[in-house]
């Protein structure tokens, strides 16, 4: 019963939630720029192409770096928060060792690894920066405003594979359980992506690039330097 | 009732409107009216369909914010609130245009209501949060566009109506007719001409290098102004002209979310522009009339490439460049010497980069230049911006919106604030009468003029 379960969320079910992951965040890029519209949004996009992607390249680049940008720096402890587990969110599933053995036995490839040690610290600094996230959303009065249940949702979403991952990892409790949770609870977060909000993984880029090229062209990026994030 | 008679769902586009409004003392009927005007909730999610519901920027950015609350601190008026958690941008947006989305339009008057105490008190487009938010989402942009549904719903301020409705009878802000603008141009040429021999006021001159456009405000309240203009001119020997049509650069109408009036009121200018082949374009010292006619009036016109059909100019950028090439020159005896400070406007700073220039002249015009914190794009919006100052309806607020501004300019100990954009001017001027700081304010003009270095063939009469 546990091996076909097994089979089932590691074959059919695993393909398909990569499948809807892959095509729902190109889907979701291809119609963001297909809805962008230089009347309604005000941006002469193509008659001034180059001071666009400059100021999309400059946008997106002072954002990937943390305290890169004013917000970055205004905002410390969170921005600490934000980028612990952003990068823990990205690095564990592409270079965990585990999940490059299943790439070589499925696809006959690997990807570099990272040690089980560094998966381990940052996973558990993801778990831990979700635990600040929670806290933070109920202490600060600007955060609690505008916090929804959904909010705690996509969180859940988020961090769900990372704890299912961990305890199966360090054989705590039921082994099988975990596991299996794992991967369900993972393909549960490939399928959301692109439905979600958690879709701001490609969609931070198509957003960000957008405002870069606001400010690249019309906000002023022909005649100055281009805007200090 | 579906329709009030002054508060309803048509934009003015005869005097005879326009003279109704204006009789209605403080838009008393009008507000009366408001509390029955139905909501054309069809009409309402139509216009969003056809708008944003397709369009990636503010569907996306309603979709995806993460509701973490760094805009928070970027707004001005939040910080003003005391940290009042209804004033963070992303509750705003969220609790308004958020709302009539999710809802599709099903919102009722008093909601409506809501939306526009919001959309015109709690946020003057300011543009500063779309700044720190690290999806770029712009607050200011979707306000913008939230007025634009409100105005079409008739949910305005009763002074946005009467804003929008001159533009589309005048073409001006204020009831200033063509023949009334000419005469005031030919009455300040003459009247500043005895101090001034040569001064000229030139009206549709072809092929200037310059046509110098103004804010309404001038010719009808301070005429001085454009002598000033017309002396710095003359002093720096330009070329230059004024339009006898298409001379007003606000728009009220884009306060109003009247983007129909926007479009016809920068087409006025645009027309002069081809009518008249000048090399330039000079704007007066206001933010928003800058904003309105050179950075966002090409999309209403439909420029595809986003520029005015010639090049335009802020004031600020004609005087660093009149100051850098020598055509003006300051006597330096006659320098600020006081501490000083400068106000940055949202409108050509921040939306269309011009901070540099504002430097550059005062490194010629004052000794003791002293940065506001923060500054350049960063720079809080005075208080007045987006149309606050001029609103009876939420002057308490507009008040408590002046605080930011008020400390950041205390904390410079400056006395002489520098302010080249009339909303600024306006709200600075506004909140010395409020908190009794001791603090002056200042357009360029008249502070160049008590500067420069007159040739001695233009010397004043009265010194021959």
């Amino acid at each position: 019963m546990e091996m076909d379960i097994y089979k089932l969320v590691t074959g059919p079910v695993a393909w398909l939630a990569f499948g809807i992951f892959f095509i729902g965040v190109i889907v979701r890029a291809a119609l963001y720029i297909k809805g962008l519209d230089w009347q309604m949004d005000r941006v002469a996009y193509t008659a001034h192409r180059k001071h666009g992607i400059r100021g999309a390249i400059r946008s997106i680049a002072a954002w990937l770096v943390p305290f890169g940008t004013h917000s970055w720096r205004f905002y410390p402890f969170f921005t600490i928060v934000f980028f612990t587990f952003h990068i823990g969110l990205l690095v564990v599933p592409i270079f965990l060792q585990g999940h490059s053995i299943l790439l070589k036995e499925r696809f006959g490839f690997g990807l570099p690894t990272i040690s089980d040690f560094s998966a381990d610290m940052l996973t558990i600094g993801v778990m831990t920066a979700a635990v600040f996230l929670v806290l933070r959303r109920l202490a600060l009065p600007e955060v609690r405003i505008i916090t929804t249940w959904y909010d705690y949702l996509v969180l859940a979403i988020a961090v769900a594979p990372f704890l299912t991952g961990f305890l199966a990892a360090h054989r705590i409790g039921n082994y099988n359980f975990w596991l299996i949770s794992h991967i369900i609870t993972g393909e549960i977060m490939l399928v959301a992506i692109p439905f979600t909000k958690l879709s701001h993984f490609v969609l931070f880029f198509m957003s960000r690039m957008q405002i870069g090229m606001d400010f690249g062209i019309k906000r002023g990026g022909m005649k100055s330097k281009g805007m200090a994030w | 009732m579906a329709l009030g008679k002054l508060c309803n769902r048509e934009p003015v586009n005869t005097l005879e409107q326009l003279q109704e409004l204006l009789n209605d003392k403080g838009g008393k009927q009008y507000y009366e009216e408001m509390s029955d005007l139905d909501v054309d909730q069809a009409l309402l999610w139509n216009t969003i369909q056809k708008t944003i519901k397709a369009k990636s920027r503010i569907k996306t950015w309603l979709e995806i914010c993460a509701h973490c609350g760094m805009c928070a601190d970027s707004c001005f008026l939040y910080l003003a609130n005391n940290k009042d958690p209804e004033q963070v941008p992303s509750y705003k947006i969220q609790s308004t245009l958020g709302e009539i989305v999710k809802r599709k339009g099903k919102v009722d008057n008093a909601f409506m209501q809501k939306v526009m105490d919001t959309a015109w008190s709690k946020c003057t487009c300011c543009n500063r949060c779309g700044l720190y938010c690290p999806f770029g989402i712009d607050m200011g942009v979707m306000f913008s566009y939230l007025r634009g549904l409100c105005f079409q719903q008739g949910f305005i301020p009763w002074e946005m109506k009467i804003g929008s409705g001159m533009h589309r009878v005048f073409r001006a802000q204020m009831d200033v007719t063509t023949e009334d603008w000419v005469e005031t141009c030919e009455w300040m040429a003459e009247e500043w001409e005895e101090d001034w021999p040569g001064l000229e006021i030139p009206v549709d001159k072809e092929n200037a290098d310059i046509l110098y456009t103004v804010n309404a405000r001038e010719p009808k309240h301070y005429p001085e102004d454009l002598a000033e203009a017309a002396v710095l001119f003359h002093l720096a020997g330009e070329n230059w002209t004024v339009p006898s049509e298409g001379w007003e650069e606000t728009s009220l109408a884009m306060f109003a979310g009247d983007w129909e009036g926007c479009k016809l009121q920068v087409q006025s200018v645009y027309d002069a522009m081809k009518r008249l082949n000048p090399k330039r374009m000079v704007v007066t010292e206001c933010g928003h009339a800058y904003r309105a006619t050179v950075i966002e009036g090409p999309y209403w016109a439909g420029l595809k490439d986003g520029q005015t059909p010639i090049p335009s100019l802020h004031y600020v950028e004609w005087v660093a460049e009149a100051l850098r090439t020598g055509k003006l020159k300051i006597d330096p005896a006659k320098r600020i010497k006081e501490p000083v400070t400068y106000q940055d406007s949202c409108n050509y700073i921040r939306n269309a980069g011009l901070a540099d220039c504002a430097r550059e002249i005062m490194s010629y015009i004052a000794e003791d230049f002293r940065e506001m914190t923060p500054n350049r794009e960063h720079n809080f919006c005075c208080g007045g911006g987006g149309g606050f100052n001029g609103i009876g309806r939420y002057r308490k607020e507009r008040n408590i919106g002046l605080k930011v501004k008020c400390d950041q300019i205390l904390a410079t100990g400056a006395k002489l604030v520098i302010s080249p954009c009339h909303n600024c001017w306006d709200a600075i001027r506004d909140l010395e009468e409020v908190f009794e700081v001791g603090i002056r304010w200042s357009f360029l003009k008249p502070l160049l003029l008590k500067m420069v270095i007159v040739p001695d063939h233009l010397k004043p009469s009265e010194e021959e």
